[in-house]
């Protein structure tokens, strides 16, 4: 079986290897066999959870400078494993860093590239959920090796054990990676909830908060489902949260497992962020609300009396 | 100082997107075509720049005809200048081809920085910056949520999940702006009535160096297969709070197993 690249995403601070990851390893070995790329340090540690997840072989490129530049050296590496190992596909996160990873890739390698796959098929038929979720496209990559990037909680990671072992392969940073150079890394506090967009639980506030002390409510609801939480922009644009936490089309796309939207009307502006999430829950004090339209449980009511009960009753339950 | 900023028409970021059923491509006549609202904070950065440093701003644009009214708007933003690249042979491109147009439409014009807004609101790829400076061989700096000029260096903070790199390079440079870096200003009759005179050059691929075969539709490295639009979402269970809103929320995470 021909090999597939796996970019294995994992925590720049800790080393933690991503849930996608394990995600892409499992959508891996429908195309091949799923092979694992490890950029930096750590890799040592994350051998038994890739191996439990299929990847017999980790490719670790660390050293030589190869974190010090954005992006670029991923892309120099992961090019010359194409050259090298003919691999079937390529499946990289649809992150930031792994869009444009894919992207430069497509141009380097000459191959077709496919963003934001929701599910790929052992033909290679790549799914995506395009317009804000009313549209499901299924397209193939028809030049090079395919290329595909993959939104986080696409499919299950499923396990396939096996034996991982790791193998150095030796980096040679490209000139033009070398033209930019990150000069230093800032870790903002994250209040210790999951990144929104890898969350399985999402729980968002929009208008219907009020103001910035509203969002202590949506935040211990959050924290009672250790969920992330998120923000319409009618509230980002408010300055009541941080702009990082916007969902929706000009923001961060989630599809977690749960998306619980609180005082949300639900433009197409905020569907267009969370409208392929699993399950949704409403609560909205006006009954016309277009979110309620995705919602498979609604509570037409005040939020500040539904949420706070809401949370006091999973606390209840979780002891 | 020589700016180029890459702008996209777009349907309205609030109008409903269609694919077109006999080539599977975007819509572009149904819906209002505005200037893609992400790149407004690339042209009002451009703009900054600009005043703070001296210089100049050429927008550059791919789309058909009608993505004039979009070069426009950026010139009446107070950009100086406008490089529209139009043609038929165009339609249905992928970002390979995307890329390759704007990087010959770009080459060789001696520009510092060339920058873009971090996604268009339609295809929401976010990979047409990486690919144009790929193909410049020059340095990317890219999701900036701060871009900072000094001398010849360029700095940006790239915000990453865990907050943000500083990064630095030599110009020229590839940009890329996310939402929220600035204010993007509104244009004034004064600019919306100067735009009216200010150059704008239209370009066809061949004008541009490149083969009319190695773009539009037929040349793409990706093809759509069929589309479908999402089945409508069977109807939830709604109801109306008596009191007992959260409890009945909670069992019904219970059931779905949540809790």
């Amino acid at each position: 079986m021909a090999p597939v690249l796996v970019l294995a995403e994992h925590d720049a601070a800790n080393g933690a290897v991503k849930k996608v990851t394990l995600e892409l390893l499992t959508l891996a070995r429908r195309l091949g066999e799923p092979v694992a790329v490890w950029f930096g340090a750590g890799s040592g540690d994350a051998l038994e959870l890739l191996g439990q997840y299929g990847a017999s072989t980790v490719y670790v490129a660390d050293g030589s400078g190869v974190t010090d530049h954005p992006v670029v050296p991923m892309v120099d590496v992961l090019a010359a494993l194409v050259a090298d190992v003919s691999p079937a596909a390529v499946l990289v996160p649809s992150s930031a860093d792994g869009k444009e990873v894919a992207g430069r890739l497509a141009v380097r390698t000459g191959s077709g590239v496919i963003t934001d796959a929701v599910d790929i098929d052992a033909s290679g038929v790549a799914t995506q959920s395009v317009f804000g979720g009313s549209t499901v496209v299924h397209s193939k990559v028809t030049s090079g090796t395919p290329i595909y990037t993959v939104r986080s909680n696409s499919v299950a990671p499923e396990a396939a054990p096996t034996t991982c072992t790791a193998q150095p392969v030796s980096v040679e940073v490209s000139d033009v990676a070398k033209k930019a150079t990150v000069t230093d890394r800032t870790v903002a506090s994250k209040g210790g909830r999951p990144e929104l967009t890898e969350a399985a639980v999402v729980v968002s506030g929009g208008r219907g908060v009020g103001g910035p002390e509203g969002f202590s409510v949506i935040e211990k609801l959050a924290d009672s489902l250790g969920a992330a939480v998120g923000a319409s922009r009618a509230a980002t644009d408010a300055g009541w949260y941080p702009h990082q936490y916007q969902v929706g089309q000009t923001g961060k796309t989630v599809s977690p497992q749960l998306y619980i939207a609180n005082g949300i009307s639900g433009a197409i502006q905020h569907r267009a962020g969370m409208q392929t999430s699993k399950v949704v829950v409403v609560v909205n004090k006006d009954a016309e609300a277009p979110i309620f339209e995705l919602a498979d449980f609604g509570v037409v009511g005040d939020l500040f009396e539904v949420v706070p009960q809401l949370t006091d009753e999973i606390e209840k339950r979780a002891n | 100082m020589k700016i180029a900023v890459c702008v996209k028409q777009v349907p309205d970021t609030w109008a409903e997107k269609t694919l077109r059923p006999e080539d599977s491509t975007l819509d572009r006549e149904a819906p209002d075509g505005v200037l893609n609202e992400l790149d407004e904070y690339a042209v009002e950065e451009a703009l900054q720049i600009a005043e703070a440093h001296g210089g100049e701003v050429t927008v550059v644009s791919m789309g058909p005809a009608r993505a004039a009214e979009t070069v426009r708007k950026a010139l009446s933003m107070g950009a100086d200048a406008g490089i529209h690249v139009q043609d038929d042979a165009l339609h249905g491109s992928d970002a390979i081809a995307t890329s390759a147009v704007l990087a010959a439409a770009l080459e060789g014009k001696g520009f510092d920085l060339i920058i873009f807004g971090s996604e268009s609101t339609d295809a929401r790829m976010s990979v047409i910056p990486a690919m144009v400076a790929e193909r410049l061989g020059i340095a990317q700096l890219t999701f900036a949520q701060r871009v900072s000029v000094s001398g010849s260096d360029v700095t940006i903070e790239r915000v990453t999940d865990y907050g943000f790199d500083t990064i630095t390079a030599s110009m020229p440079a590839v940009v890329s702006v996310v939402e929220k870096i600035n204010e993007p200003r509104y244009p004034s009759f004064k600019g919306i009535m100067a735009a009216k005179k200010k150059p704008v050059e239209t370009l066809g691929v061949s004008e541009l160096g490149l083969d009319v075969a190695a773009v539009g539709q037929a040349a793409a490295w990706s093809a759509v297969e069929d589309f479908a639009a999402r089945p409508p979402k069977p109807a939830g269970t709604i109801v109306a709070d008596e009191g007992e809103g959260g409890a009945r929320i909670a069992s019904y995470l219970t059931e779905q197993k949540f809790i």
